[in-house]
């Protein structure tokens, strides 16, 4: 049944549209299983980066929230697919122009589809999070980031640490975001998928492999990853080539551009 | 009465040969818009990523091996030195030496060979160092053509090392051991070289009677009059570990080496009497600090040095510096093979769904067939891409790299083609591999995902972030990024302790052993994916 949006208010359009695109969501046995598997990702690998590392008597340089956070790097893949497979997914089957003929308002149909999967990836996100700094709390003290050695314990307490930890629910969701985005603009689900993984590996290859300090620093800054993944660092910021929040910004622009990208061109393109 | 013939087809039954599968599958492949853009998108970034590494190299400053940094013209051609074969060589280390014309021999006695190790983050000085073993120190008998660093110079030696017994070690590349465990007073080992003509021979023995030939080595062109001596180097400790975190376990740094020699006996016509000593290059660093010199006591030697005299190693500084190898304008690899495999899974995934697997499957049903025609379209396509990216990659990297006026390894021809060739091979064999997983897990998403996982994720793991050097060696040694090593552009020598980890270009298998591993994975799955093709419906 097609919502004829001249009879309805703003917001009660809004509200459907809302609850149509939840319902696709929902009802996707994929959904749920891939945030599943990003949360147990994420905190798999910072438990296991947690228990690689260890802090010599001698001191280290390290940062035990950052270290503790290190799964997010693997679990972004994931999210990255929850929100390719949200938009593409209707476009492999045909379904987007029932979705489109239902709901004509486009970008109001992108806004919900964007508000949806950032609320699932932040919800995952938050409980993958928690369980990395709790696995760094229980584990670090074990591999010598003591107090002795000038490491209390991983506490949610410590401001930069909750910063850290924060930041990193939010750059999953930015992630996320950005998948879309991409998806929106390319539609094909492989294209999209390859898009956004060569988007955020390539950056640090490149940066790896350069000698020149300057380019170094400018490529790091503009990065969508290595810049948004500063919001994890709380030591030695001042050798970062922005600040934490500054970080996550460059990323936030990343997910803006795509999705204004993907909602120019869905709404001046036939579906 | 009539007879009835039945309808016979008058199409040759030649239609269904594999030719016509090949030319059906190839027809689908170039009249997708998208699939050749993907193609030129993956030679486009694998060129345009090593020209822009190329350019964004470190500002040049070339250093002799643990001498000052030189900036500019001060360099000169002499950025890196080659040995004989051509190959980059250090040639650095304190030589006690006279000259030997014609036919003769030296022996001598080793009876203590003792290291300095630099300490945590500090140099070499008198307070900070502290005794301990370097695994190649070295300190024998040499007969080399010049006596000081010259390019192409030739050198056989006999030697003890501070943890790999008595080697005789000839043109830098050359190794072959001798008698076994560490010299001391208590047990002390004699070494002896003759020379005849061309040809040096190296003995070792542990009384000075009962003599054992170590090695006989040929040194092509060498001239009448040689330089003999004694010599000790001691080379630097290179970074042992670098953990998770990034966190540097164990910093290397210099070392410096003292060895005691007596019994020292000649052969032939030796025509100066005295010893001269001095390092091989004019080495500042080590002369300002007092290391490195000979004293003559009562027919004991006891000379020091540091420096040493082996091939170079690539990738233990900086990137981008002049220690860097034309492996790394081939950096842009993976992202052209993201291109690849995402080309590579819609050329399957796209047939079903648009439902093209069963008009495909009906002209042929022979399926395992359909999916080898496939493969080795997308694989023959995949190949072509790879060797332009690579080769427009290496061309114009090298080029760059050369007009900044920056030096890089050199390499033989016929590993740069290596380099090349198993890059496109590479490329070709993971687009089998992606068509296969594509073909078994039938969703475009998920393929792509799969073959990011398992080969860019663990090369990006192994040789770009900074995992334990035995987890990067186990990856990519298991995993279909285990090809990667296709790319390694210097042997590993193990007569040089250095830091040898995917992250510095050195990867566990074999070049051709390494794709290999690559090649079972894809055969693996095409095998899985022929089963499944056959059982499943379309």
């Amino acid at each position: 049944m097609s919502l004829p949006a001249a009879e309805l208010s703003r917001a009660r359009y809004g509200r459907e549209t809302l609850h149509a695109e939840w319902t696709k969501l929902r009802t996707l046995a994929s959904t749920g299983w891939l945030l599943l598997s990003a949360a147990v990702l994420t905190a798999g690998v910072s438990a296991a980066a947690d228990a690689a590392a260890t802090c010599p008597s001698s001191g280290c340089q390290a940062d035990p929230a950052k270290l503790s956070l290190t799964g997010v790097q693997a679990g972004q893949a994931i999210v990255a697919i929850v929100a390719v497979l949200a938009v593409s997914d209707e476009y492999s089957t045909g379904m987007i122009k029932v979705t489109l003929t239902a709901m004509p308002r486009r970008l109001t149909v992108l806004a919900a589809k964007a508000a949806l999967v950032a609320g699932l990836v932040l919800a995952a996100a938050a409980v993958a999070v928690g369980a990395s700094v709790l696995a760094g709390r229980l584990i670090l003290p074990g591999h010598g980031f003591t107090a002795a050695h000038g490491y209390p314990p991983l506490s949610l307490g410590d401001r930069p640490v909750l910063r850290a930890a924060c930041g990193s629910v939010l750059y999953l969701a930015l992630i996320a975001l950005l998948g879309l985005g991409i998806a929106t603009a390319v539609r094909e689900s492989a294209v999209a998928i390859g898009l956004v993984l060569g988007l955020l590996y390539l950056f640090p290859v490149v940066t790896s492999a350069i000698g020149n300090q300057h380019w170094q620093w400018h490529l790091q800054q503009v990065s969508p990853m290595t810049a948004g993944l500063y919001i994890q660092a709380t030591t030695n910021l001042s050798s970062l080539p922005l600040t934490p929040w500054q970080g996550l910004g460059v990323l936030a622009l990343w997910s803006a551009g795509a999705l204004i990208l993907g909602a120019l061109l869905l709404r001046f393109r036939d579906a | 009465m009539t007879t009835i013939t039945p309808y016979r087809s008058t199409a040759r039954d030649t239609r269904d040969g594999f030719g016509q599968l090949l030319h059906a599958e190839w027809t689908k492949f170039r009249t997708v818009r998208g699939w050749a853009i993907g193609m030129i998108v993956a030679i486009g970034v694998t060129a345009a990523i090593g020209i822009f590494v190329a350019a964004g190299g470190a500002n040049q400053s070339c250093q002799a091996q643990g001498g000052p940094a030189q900036h500019g013209a001060a360099c000169g051609g002499s950025g890196l030195l080659l040995g004989p074969g051509g190959e980059p060589v250090t040639d650095n280390f304190y030589f006690v030496r006279q000259s030997l014309a014609g036919n003769g021999g030296i022996t001598v006695r080793v009876t203590s060979l003792t290291s300095l190790l630099p300490s945590a983050g500090q140099g070499l000085g008198a307070t900070s160092s502290r005794p301990g073993v370097v695994p190649w120190s070295k300190a024998g008998i040499i007969i080399r053509a010049s006596a000081s660093s010259n390019p192409r110079s030739t050198y056989a030696a006999m030697m003890v090392t501070g943890g790999n017994g008595v080697r005789m070690q000839w043109n830098y590349t050359g190794d072959t051991p001798g008698l076994p465990g560490a010299v001391s007073a208590a047990s002390p080992r004699w070494l002896r070289l003759t020379r005849d003509g061309d040809t040096i021979t190296g003995y070792d023995s542990t009384d000075g009677v009962h003599w054992m030939v170590v090695g006989v080595v040929r040194l092509a062109g060498l001239k009448s009059i040689v330089q003999v001596g004694l010599f000790t180097a001691s080379p630097e400790l290179p970074v042992s570990a670098v953990n998770i975190a990034g966190i540097s376990q164990g910093g290397g740094g210099p070392t410096a080496s003292t060895a005691v020699f007596d019994h020292l006996s000649r052969s032939g016509a030796w025509p100066a009497s005295t010893w001269t000593g001095g390092y091989t290059v004019g080495d500042l660093a080590a002369e300002a600090q007092g290391i490195g010199g000979f004293r003559q006591v009562a027919g004991r030697l006891t000379v020091s040095g540091q420096g040493d005299i082996a091939p170079a190693i690539p990738n233990q500084g900086e990137p981008g510096s002049a220690q860097a190898t034309v492996a790394i304008y081939l950096i842009g690899t993976f992202v052209g093979l993201i291109a690849v495999a995402v080309v590579a899974t819609m050329f399957m995934t796209a047939e079903y769904r648009r439902g093209l697997i069963r008009t495909t499957l009906a002209a042929s049903p022979r399926r395992a067939r359909v999916l080898a025609a496939k493969a080795l379209v997308v694989g023959a396509v995949a190949f072509v891409a790879g060797l332009l990216g690579a080769v427009a990659a290496e061309i114009f990297g090298t080029d760059i790299a050369h007009s900044h006026g920056r030096q890089v390894f050199p390499e033989p021809w016929p590993t740069e083609v290596r380099m090349i060739v198993g890059t496109a091979a590479l490329v070709a064999v993971v687009a089998v591999l992606t068509l296969a997983v594509a073909a078994i897990v039938r969703r475009s998403v998920a393929a792509v995902t799969i073959v990011f996982a398992t080969i860019v994720v663990p090369y990006f793991l192994a040789a770009v972030a900074t995992l334990p050097v035995g987890v990067a060696d186990w990856l990519m040694r298991i995993t279909p990024a285990a090809a990667f090593a296709v790319q390694q552009a210097t042997p590993q020598y193990p007569q040089v302790q250095a830091y040898y980890a995917p992250v510095s270009g050195f990867y566990p298998l074999a070049p051709w052993a390494g794709f290999a591993v690559l090649c079972a994975w894809a055969l693996a799955a095409l095998g899985g994916a022929a089963y499944l093709l056959r059982r499943r419906d379309a």
